[in-house]
């Protein structure tokens, strides 16, 4: 059997150094998971096995290492309208203690990166994708003011916890609001952020993630994720999950992963990212590549970002070709197998005339054409804990 | 019944001039939740190293190349219908297709049981 190490496909950014190590490497090791070379670090493929890890965190709640992801701090005096020069969001309106989803843009409206962007009262906290975090930074570096400090806290980790019962593991864990007008942290909704402390540790708490599932992401101190993740993970509704489910949630949450559906050659508006650009900074423009980008929004896409759900059991994978009869419209970006859903499924890039739901089309895989039917996103409905819900 | 192992971990039972083919035990624990299996039909004549099946776990897929030239005299049908199979019995109910062994000597120079497994130790 070859080409064996396939199962890593995904795996494998253009990194010449040897993998890194990251503060929980022995913990995943004593715990069994498969580690992998992924964005110049070891990292967990998996633990029990994707699909069980998969559904768990649906059910139950999975604790994620995601120390591999870059996280910035931005501050000084006019940080936010010095961000605004890089990113389309409304870094300007963020209310403290609130997080945007936001985009790093080429002069050409080309996605360098996605990442979120929180308002932290006396910095903007960033967290961008750690196969990209040191291109981020020099570009950052490049285009702020020099009176305004960029931070990596490289001397942090970051944990997500995720899934329906992730709210109530991080309430039993017992954490205290760091401010003194702070809510408890069961009390944060969706997209807000907060400083707690944790026997006394500091953890930076925000109630997001990329699976679909609520959920939390837990910025800590490297010295103290240990102990977090044993603490965590001394909890019954709580089992480690590796990459390879990470991958197959985002999917099903019909959420892009940058460096496959995201890249220099893909702009917001075909990728369905339109939203990113706030309303204010589509008046207003003066954000990289605001010129095409706005031209695209007027005009629409020319070709759009789809859901595609897939007859049989065979996935395609990124790369394949997608076909209107016998012309072809288009590229599958992500693919696999939906544990939830027990059916291939897939996100790709088609012509806009092609593009509708319910549109019939054919993917190849290796010269055969498997059906395939554009279908709405998210493929398995989100359940992010929303203000007001 | 003599058993061989490739260093691409396929097992090869020999029968007589057939041979059983399929992955082994330490493959399916690698590729993890096994999806959809492609295997060859009847009739189809591989040559060694010729693709010969495809197996997708959730995240990827993987070719599977004949160990041994020959032509196909079976497919494990079953696998269409429950891939998982591999996953729970890769070296009984899992395997992939018989074929007619086209030439004996292909055999030689392959691992029996106690090298494969001092092999997969070594990796």
């Amino acid at each position: 059997m070859s080409e064996f190490d396939d199962i890593l496909d995904n795996a494998d950014e253009a990194v010449d150094l040897p993998p890194a190590t990251l503060p929980l490497d022995g913990w995943h090791r004593a715990r069994g998971g498969r580690m992998v070379e992924f964005a110049g670090y070891w990292m967990p493929v998996q633990f029990r096995g994707i699909m069980d890890e998969h559904l768990w965190t649906r059910s139950h709640a999975g604790l994620f290492d995601v120390s591999h992801m870059g996280q910035l701090e931005v501050s000084g005096e006019g940080a936010a309208a010095a961000l605004e020069m890089l990113l389309p969001g409304d870094i300007s309106a963020l209310a403290p203690g609130r997080m945007r989803y936001s985009l790093l843009l080429d002069d050409d409206g080309g996605i360098l990166d996605d990442l979120m962007v929180t308002h932290r009262g006396d910095s903007f906290y960033l967290v961008v994708n750690g196969a990209m975090k040191w291109d981020d930074i020099a570009h950052l570096r490049e285009g702020l003011p020099d009176d305004i400090t960029l931070t990596h806290l490289d001397e942090h980790g970051l944990l997500a916890l995720q899934g329906p019962e992730a709210v109530q593991v991080l309430a039993r864990l017992g954490l205290e609001p760091a401010l003194p007008d702070g809510v408890p942290v069961e009390g944060l909704t969706f997209m807000q952020a907060a400083p707690y402390l944790w026997q006394g540790r500091p953890l930076g708490v925000s109630r997001s993630g990329y699976t679909g599932e609520d959920g939390f992401e837990i910025s800590v101190r490297a010295t103290d994720i240990v102990a977090l993740a044993d603490a965590l993970c001394a909890d019954d509704a709580v089992m480690p999950v590796g990459l390879g489910a990470r991958d197959s949630l985002r999917l099903e949450a019909g959420l892009p992963l940058y460096g496959h559906d995201l890249t220099p050659e893909t702009g917001p508006v075909e990728a369905g990212l339109a939203f990113a650009i706030s309303k204010a900074r589509r008046a207003e423009g003066g954000f990289p590549g605001a010129e095409s980008i706005l031209a695209a929004l007027a005009a629409g896409p020319v070709r759009k970002r789809v859901g595609l759900l897939l007859d049989g059991r065979l996935p395609a994978r990124e790369g394949a070709v997608v076909f209107a009869g016998a012309e072809q419209v288009g590229t599958v970006t992500s693919g696999g197998f939906s544990p939830t859903l027990e059916r291939p499924i897939a996100m790709a890039f088609v012509d806009a005339a092609h593009a509708a739901h319910g549109t019939a089309l054919d993917i190849e895989v290796r010269g055969r054409r498997l059906p395939a039917t554009v279908s709405p996103m998210p493929f398995v409905p989100h359940k992010y804990h929303r203000q007001g819900a | 019944m003599p058993r061989y192992f490739t260093d691409e971990h396929e097992w090869i039972d020999v029968d007589g001039d057939t041979a059983t083919v399929g992955i082994t035990d330490y493959a399916q624990s690698q590729l993890g939740d096994i999806v959809f299996i492609e295997v060859p039909d009847e009739g189809v004549v591989l040559k060694k190293g010729a693709e010969a099946a495809v197996v997708e776990s959730v995240k990827a897929a993987s070719d599977v190349y004949a160990p041994i030239s020959g032509a196909v005299t079976a497919g494990n049908q079953n696998l269409e219908e429950d891939p998982a199979l591999v996953n729970s019995d890769a070296e009984g109910e899992g395997w992939f297709f018989k074929l007619t062994i086209a030439d004996a000597g292909e055999l030689e120079g392959l691992m029996d049981e106690a090298a494969y497994k001092r092999f997969v130790e070594s990796l």
